[in-house]
């Protein structure tokens, strides 16, 4: 389906313009508790239990249903979840978390420090990859009583306290999961959290239908009455759905880019693309760094100065993103600004490529590489036949090479490819989400977003082992700054963007986009009016 | 005498009996045969499904992969996997998604009626619109109706299915608002069964139209050439001849030789719909099987995809048998060894 051509119909039919387009949804105004909000949740989610399945769309309603300890304000700092404070000891090895009172879960039964304790420590440990690596580390899960947890690690790790959100550590009931096998648990259809909405109904192909929590731990949350995730696989028809009103709110690609300068610009709309930062989605050029000429860094270095970001973002991402300057996102913490980059030159890219002996043969072509395109949509097309026009200028031709999810997830992760384009998240922290891609003791065949490129250099390991346990803040920037300084050098891959995701809400719906999670927040203050 | 006809009843009967028993002796070995071949299709193609899963997740290690591929099975020998799946064939039980981690007879299941409310609407539709039209642009062969007809039939038959559909939405959805753009029915409105099923129909409309228009071109335009050709014949002539009137030549005498061609191919069509919709229901959210298996193939969800393969393939059969039936009725003359 070419959604490009439909969006050119879309325009050419007048419908861009259209302002007066009923408005499907009465309420009353001023009125901050009660409504029903539609939205949109593509693809359909396996399951709703987060625990257990981390894919975006099972985080987006998982979201609403299970929590965990503490939330991130687009800051990333901690604030209060299910536990009203928390305090650090000195040596950075003991989290002491003091629970809110009267949180039950959506059966009706007290959630205790003891659900914590065995969600992190027996749950998450084994069904949770991400969470696996945080959760690992704790050496002693305690509960003095029953609103107190004490987590003690074995060696600090400065990210364990970002590491409570409901995406990586949701609060599941011990009392249904205990002794039972967590994946083929029955209770995995009803998803029962502390959350402020419950799981109402499901229509597999259809929609998902969320109530009302009335039991919810948080005086007068939540605001809404209901929430329906609807299942819309075709982007113009979701396009469609937002500008009639049927849909109040959309989120991640919900919204083709080539869209969003268009829709933005319906007055009974607002748009943000705030709400990421816990994420922070990296765009990045991956070279397979064991293959020739890729793995000569004048030659990385070169493609760096080749690709210009600024294009890419304005003309492919409709300039949704920030162009990106080295291997940690600037939304997130420990970003270093202060290191090599790589302007937009094709004379010291061809300079780079010459200095390496790659000389220009007949017909100007120095060497030839396949580009694996992603197969996640049109966009990633598009940057790959952007990829080809740009390293073309530079004597390097590129042979794009299609496939599907399932044949591009292999080839990469077995390191059988020459390049391709990948959306890293960072979830927070750089020892979450940054060094994994650089680490040595990371490179693992057969895994999807480990190291994949194969970069290996004992110094950027070392900084980044000690920055993982280091205690304070100054100490780890300080570390985390030298290896990007390093990796800024050797470009193991070509940074492009911080990709930016655009959320659309109807002018009436309020505190939408209050967190560092955004749309994945529990909504229990989200209302219209 | 009584003897002897009751022997030639006896006769008749084990002949019957034994028709059905070699026709379903020939339903289970295609069934088993589309089982295997469908299971080494699937697993021809690159891709692991432990590593979408794990892809999908943004974060994965060893033991998550190990984890998946334990669960379900796949660190077995491929031999042993094929075994597994024919003697759940055989028990009818399609086993349980990877990715949904539910039966995959409830997923279909649920799926089912969605679909065939579509592809039944849009097949009856094109059905009976293309065999009507047809026969109109042939009894006016050559004027200018006939051309209009013709014309308008190309350029459905041209149109890509999902443009169709889409022109639609903008126009009677978004510009007029009589029907809902997209979805199988309105949500989170409590309604009584009459209503839900009035209110079913008003979402089937824009697709069931985008669906029969495809075909309902392909049957004009065949219905038009048959009927014309069988206008031709000499016992037309002789019914002409006769002084019939001109409403009973073409009920009687025309439609019921001119339909056959049409009735094949519909046949063979029919079973197509169920797993053809794809577009069709992509486009107007529709919660139908072609759907489901878009989305098993991307997820590389084995049970899922084979359990519709299967499906899908049991009604093809189904409706080849159905069409034999219809053969007979219209033409008694078509008869099958079976019964000879």
């Amino acid at each position: 389906m070419n959604r490009r051509e439909f969006a050119k119909l879309l325009s050419a039919a007048g419908v861009a313009g259209a302002t007066d387009i009923a408005w499907g949804v009465t309420r009353a105004v001023g009125q901050t508790r009660g409504g029903t909000l539609n939205t949109i949740i593509q693809p359909e989610p396996p399951m709703l239990v987060t625990a257990i399945n981390q894919q975006q769309p099972t985080l987006t309603i998982g979201g609403k249903i299970y929590e965990s300890l503490l939330r991130y304000g687009i800051d990333l700092k901690p604030m209060p979840g299910l536990a009203q404070s928390w305090t650090i000891s000195p040596d950075g090895k003991v989290y002491t978390f003091k629970l809110f009172p009267n949180i039950i879960f959506h059966d009706g039964k007290p959630c205790t420090a003891e659900d914590v304790i065995f969600s992190c420590t027996k749950v998450l440990t084994e069904t949770h990859a991400r969470a696996r690596g945080t959760f690992l580390r704790i050496e002693k899960a305690e509960a003095p009583d029953p609103l107190t947890v004490v987590f003690t690690l074995k060696e600090p790790f400065a990210p364990f306290i970002n590491s409570f959100d409901c995406t990586t550590a949701p609060i599941l009931p011990k009392h249904v999961y205990e002794n039972t096998d967590f994946r083929q648990n029955p209770a995995n259809a009803q998803a029962i959290g502390t959350g402020p909405f419950k799981l109402k109904e499901w229509v597999r192909g259809s929609h998902i239908h969320l109530v009302r929590h009335e039991g919810y731990y948080r005086q007068g949350e939540p605001h809404l009455d209901e929430i329906f995730y609807r299942v819309i696989p075709d982007a113009a028809s979701r396009s469609v759905a937002l500008e009639k009103g049927t849909v109040q709110l959309t989120q991640w690609t919900d919204v083709e880019f080539f869209d969003v300068p268009r829709l933005a610009k319906l007055p009974n709309l607002e748009m943000t693309t705030k709400g990421y930062e816990f994420f922070a989605p990296h765009l990045w050029i991956d070279m397979n760094n064991r293959v020739a000429p890729m793995n000569d860094k004048r030659f990385r270095q070169a493609v760096a100065h080749a690709l210009d970001k600024k294009a890419i973002k304005d003309r492919i991402y409709f300039g949704l993103g920030k162009e990106a300057t080295g291997p940690v996102s600037s939304k997130t913490r420990f970003y270093e600004k202060d290191v090599k980059t790589y302007d937009y030159s094709l004379d010291k890219a061809r300079k780079l490529l010459d200095d390496m002996g790659l000389k220009a043969g007949a017909g100007g072509k120095r060497a030839t590489i396949t580009f694996l395109v992603p197969p996640y949509g049109e966009s990633w097309q598009r940057l790959g036949e952007f990829v080809r026009q740009a390293l073309g200028r530079i004597g390097i031709e590129v042979v794009l090479q299609g496939g599907d999810i399932a044949g591009w997830g292999q080839k990469v992760s077995n390191w059988e490819y020459e390049m391709t384009a990948n959306l890293l998240y960072q979830f927070g922290d750089p020892a979450l989400g940054v060094t994994r891609s650089y680490a040595t003791s990371n490179i693992r065949k057969g895994v999807l977003f480990t190291n994949m490129c194969g970069y290996s250099n004992p110094a950027v390991d070392k900084l980044f082992d000690e920055a993982a346990v280091a205690t304070t803040d100054a100490k780890r920037q300080e570390l985390y700054s030298q290896a990007q300084k390093i990796l800024c050098e050797d470009v193991p891959v070509a940074w492009i963007l911080e990709q930016d995701f655009p959320n659309f809400y109807d002018k009436k719906l309020k505190n939408v986009i209050t967190t560092g999670i955004g749309v994945h927040e529990t909504f229990g203050t989200v209302s219209f009016g | 005498m009584t003897d002897i006809a009751s022997g030639r009843q006896g006769h008749r009967v084990v002949a019957v009996a034994l028709g059905i028993l070699g026709w379903t002796a020939k339903f289970v070995a295609v069934v088993l045969v589309i089982a295997t071949m469908s299971f080494l299709l699937v697993r021809a193609a690159p891709g692991d499904p432990a590593q979408v899963m794990a892809g999908q997740t943004g974060a994965a290690d060893e033991k998550m992969l190990a984890q998946i591929r334990e669960e379900y099975g796949l660190n077995r020998p491929f031999i042993v996997q094929l075994a597994t799946h024919l003697k759940r064939v055989v028990t009818l039980d399609l086993g349980q998604s990877y990715r949904q981690r539910q039966p995959v007879t409830t997923l279909i299941g649920e799926r089912l009626p969605a679909t065939l409310i579509l592809t039944g609407t849009a097949f009856l539709l094109a059905l009976a619109s293309g065999i009507l039209l047809g026969t109109l642009a042939a009894l006016r062969a050559g004027r200018w109706s006939d051309t209009l007809l013709t014309v308008v039939s190309l350029i459905l038959y041209a149109m890509p299915v999902f443009w169709l559909g889409l022109m639609m939405v903008l126009v009677f959805s978004v510009q007029l608002g009589w029907v809902p753009a997209f979805g199988y029915q309105t949500i989170g409105v409590e309604m009584g069964p009459l209503g839900r099923a009035l209110d079913i129909g008003h979402h089937l409309i824009l697709p069931a139209i985008s669906l029969a228009a495809v075909y309902l071109a392909i049957y004009t335009r065949l219905m038009r050439s048959s009927v014309m050709e069988v206008a031709q014949q000499d016992y037309i002539k002789t019914a002409r001849a006769k002084g019939l009137a001109q409403g009973r030549i073409i009920a009687r005498h025309i439609l019921r030789n001119a339909i056959l061609p049409v009735v094949t191919v519909a046949g063979m069509q029919a079973g197509a719909l169920v797993g053809g919709a794809v577009v069709v229901e992509t486009v107007f959210a529709w919660p139908g099987l072609g759907r489901l298996t878009y989305e098993a193939v991307l997820q590389r969800d084995y049970p899922v995809l084979l359990g519709l393969f299967l499906v899908m393939s049991v009604i093809v059969i189904l409706f080849n048998l159905a069409t034999d039936v219809l053969y007979r009725f219209i033409d008694p003359r078509v008869t099958t060894q079976a019964q000879g």
